[in-house]
């Protein structure tokens, strides 16, 4: 059977550039970069020059990239690792409702356990902040801002840039959660104005399991992994040194392309969205109409629920996802789209749809032609009759 | 609880058992369109669940007065693949083998349900327990039309989450299954869901029946 791959939020395959370029490194160039022989000279070199390759991407120098294990790693270690430096200038930190969970529960645990004040900004319907309620959120103990680049379920990109100035007017470090958007928007550090920056290699067609976190030089931070000297002793142990060369091939991939890839998704989102749209009675699209990431459609299906959308389209081939709380380990739809104000009985309806390099417009077909009766199956065997009008919308 | 596949999934790569997808893909005892629903005249009708929940289950049944046994069952379900599953073998198992007697299918339990089914990952079960309070709630309906008034049994002895009409003896029997906190009762049964009101009280009642079948350490 086919199958047709539509959740690239979730995470991306190995593209097949970088999988050419890390294979020697399983071999041959196997080395501890930290050895003073031959080999581990090799696998130092390597990661050198990934930094290097990533500094110049980014628009900053080589000690400010710190390589982790994960997205959730950076957002954990920018989170917790300002905290614990900042503890004795202040103990507040700003975020929003909408970040990822290693955003939201790092925040949480320096609350419970150490004492922390957190504000959660409210979003709009669209799933955008306030940049008047997050300069009054400001505080004389206020040591860190932290929003998202661009939502994973429903895509909405947030002023970066603005929020940056905000915080470089009150004199407080600026975090933001680039791992969705890193494949498709600037990300050079400068320009953006961030203190701190996430972005991880499982996006962007490089490998699980990796992550870096951009540094500001100055910026105060505790490392959360204590052992040896790595990573200018931010993050201890042997480097990953094959999910880094990855991570910098895949960035310079991925920024090299992406006017040119992101203009293609969008037609082909929107042109997704639009046919769902019409073709679906009782449909609503979630996040923002445009300020959205190319390859994000999140749209809620009235009267149906997620996990069985997912398990039909499944049958077809069709991978991807949904806000319905039982496709999560809790009892609650997605904290996003209830951020956003829609209704329960809506979130637990909502499919995300994210698009990738080898989406084409084919497979979109075979989904606008699929969809429609799944959804009229599962309406007929359903009791509940939602309007738009009774969910606001 | 002996017998319930782990939260993992199969062998053939799926997280549900066989005869869960064949219920949730080829649901039995349904109506084409909702129209259909509309217009069929059933002998009592029952729904439970709200969609805020993410789950809604509506049965109707047609009764053989003389036999006293259902003869047909119709359903309709909002929800995940196992709560529709879950509700259309629950159909297939009250109109078998003639029917089911009506004081038999007033005392069907989750348990029976899953038991049919294959058992259910752990933490879809919660999908699963509202079909037999549907059942009873139509059942009950058919008493009233039919002026049998001394045969309707209310839910438990107490409704304690007003919006799932979640007992006290829908507690005591999770409670019975294993679940020793708040939140694994919830898991089993989706009180305070949605009315958070229940909350104290449903706290106090499980500490209660804790004590009541597992003595004081409980």
């Amino acid at each position: 059977m086919q199958r047709i791959y539509l959740d690239h939020a979730a995470t991306t395959y190995t593209r097949h550039e970088v999988a050419g370029e890390i294979a020697p490194f399983l071999e041959k160039k196997f080395g501890n970069p930290g050895s003073f022989h031959s080999i581990g000279l090799e696998a130092k070199k390597a990661v050198n020059s990934a930094r290097e390759k990533i500094a110049k991407i980014l628009g900053c120098s080589p000690e400010e990239i710190i390589f982790t294990g994960s997205g959730t790693e950076s957002c954990n270690l920018a989170i917790k690792g300002v905290a614990f430096a900042l503890r004795k200038k202040g103990k507040h930190i700003i975020t929003q409702k909408t970040e990822h969970h290693a955003v939201l529960n790092a925040c949480e645990w320096l609350e419970k356990e150490m004492g922390f004040e957190i504000t959660y900004l409210d979003v709009d319907k669209f799933g955008m902040i306030n940049l008047k309620q997050l300069e009054n959120a400001i505080r004389k103990d206020t040591i860190l801002i932290s929003i998202m680049y661009a939502n994973n379920e429903i895509g909405t990109i947030q002023p970066v840039k603005e929020i940056a100035r905000i915080a470089k007017k009150h004199n407080v470090l600026f975090h933001t959660d680039a791992c969705q958007a890193a494949g498709f928007e600037e990300i050079n550090v400068e320009k953006l104005g961030v203190d701190l920056m996430t972005i991880n290699g499982s996006k962007i067609y490089a490998l699980k399991g990796t992550g870096l976190l951009f540094v500001k030089k100055g910026t105060k931070i505790e490392p959360l992994i204590h052992g040896g000297a790595q990573e200018f002793s931010l993050r201890a142990g042997t480097e990953n040194v094959l999910g880094i060369v990855a991570l910098a091939k895949a960035l310079e991939l991925a920024q090299g392309e992406r006017k040119k890839e992101a203009k293609r998704l969008i037609a082909l989102r929107d042109y997704l969205t639009k046919s769902l749209l019409a073709k679906i009675p009782k449909s609503i699209l979630q996040g923002h109409p445009s300020k959205r990431l190319p390859n994000n459609a999140n749209i809620s299906f009235l009267d149906v629920e997620g996990e069985a959308i997912i398990l039909y389209l499944d049958k077809f081939g069709v991978c991807v996802s949904s806000g319905s709380a039982c496709t999560s380990h809790s009892l609650e739809p997605s904290h996003v789209l209830v951020a956003t104000g829609i209704p329960y009985e809506i979130a637990h309806g909502s499919i995300r749809f994210s698009l990738g390099k080898r989406t084409t417009k084919k497979e979109i077909d075979f989904v606008i032609k699929k969809l429609p009766p799944i959804i009229e199956k599962l309406r007929a065997l359903s009791p509940v009759e939602l309007s738009k009008k009774d969910v606001g919308r | 609880m002996k017998g319930f596949k782990p939260d993992v999934v199969g062998k053939e790569g799926w997280f549900y058992s066989e005869k869960v997808k064949d219920h949730f893909f080829n649901p039995r005892n349904i109506f084409k369109t909702k129209e259909e629903a509309k217009k069929y005249k059933a002998d009592g009708v029952g729904t439970i669940g709200s969609p805020v929940c993410g789950d809604v289950m509506k049965l109707w049944i047609k009764v053989d007065a003389k036999k006293d046994r259902i003869r047909e069952c119709k359903f309709q379900t909002f929800g995940c693949a196992s709560a529709i599953a879950s509700t259309s073998i629950l159909t297939v198992m009250v109109t078998e083998k003639g029917g089911m007697k009506l004081e038999k299918a007033m005392k069907l339990s989750p348990q029976d349900i899953m038991k049919r089914l294959g058992g259910l990952p752990e933490r879809k079960i919660h999908c699963s327990v509202l079909g037999d309070k549907a059942l009873r709630e139509a059942i009950n309906d058919y008493f009233r039309k039919t002026k049998q008034s001394e045969r309707i049994k209310e839910e438990g002895t107490k409704i304690i989450d007003k919006a799932l009409k979640i007992t006290n003896r829908d507690i005591e029997e999770a409670v019975l299954d294993g679940a020793k906190t708040f939140e694994e009762v919830q898991k089993r049964t989706k009180i305070g869901v949605q009315d958070r009101n229940c909350i104290p009280e449903a706290k106090r009642l499980i500490k209660h029946y804790r004590q009541k079948h597992f003595g004081k350490q409980g």
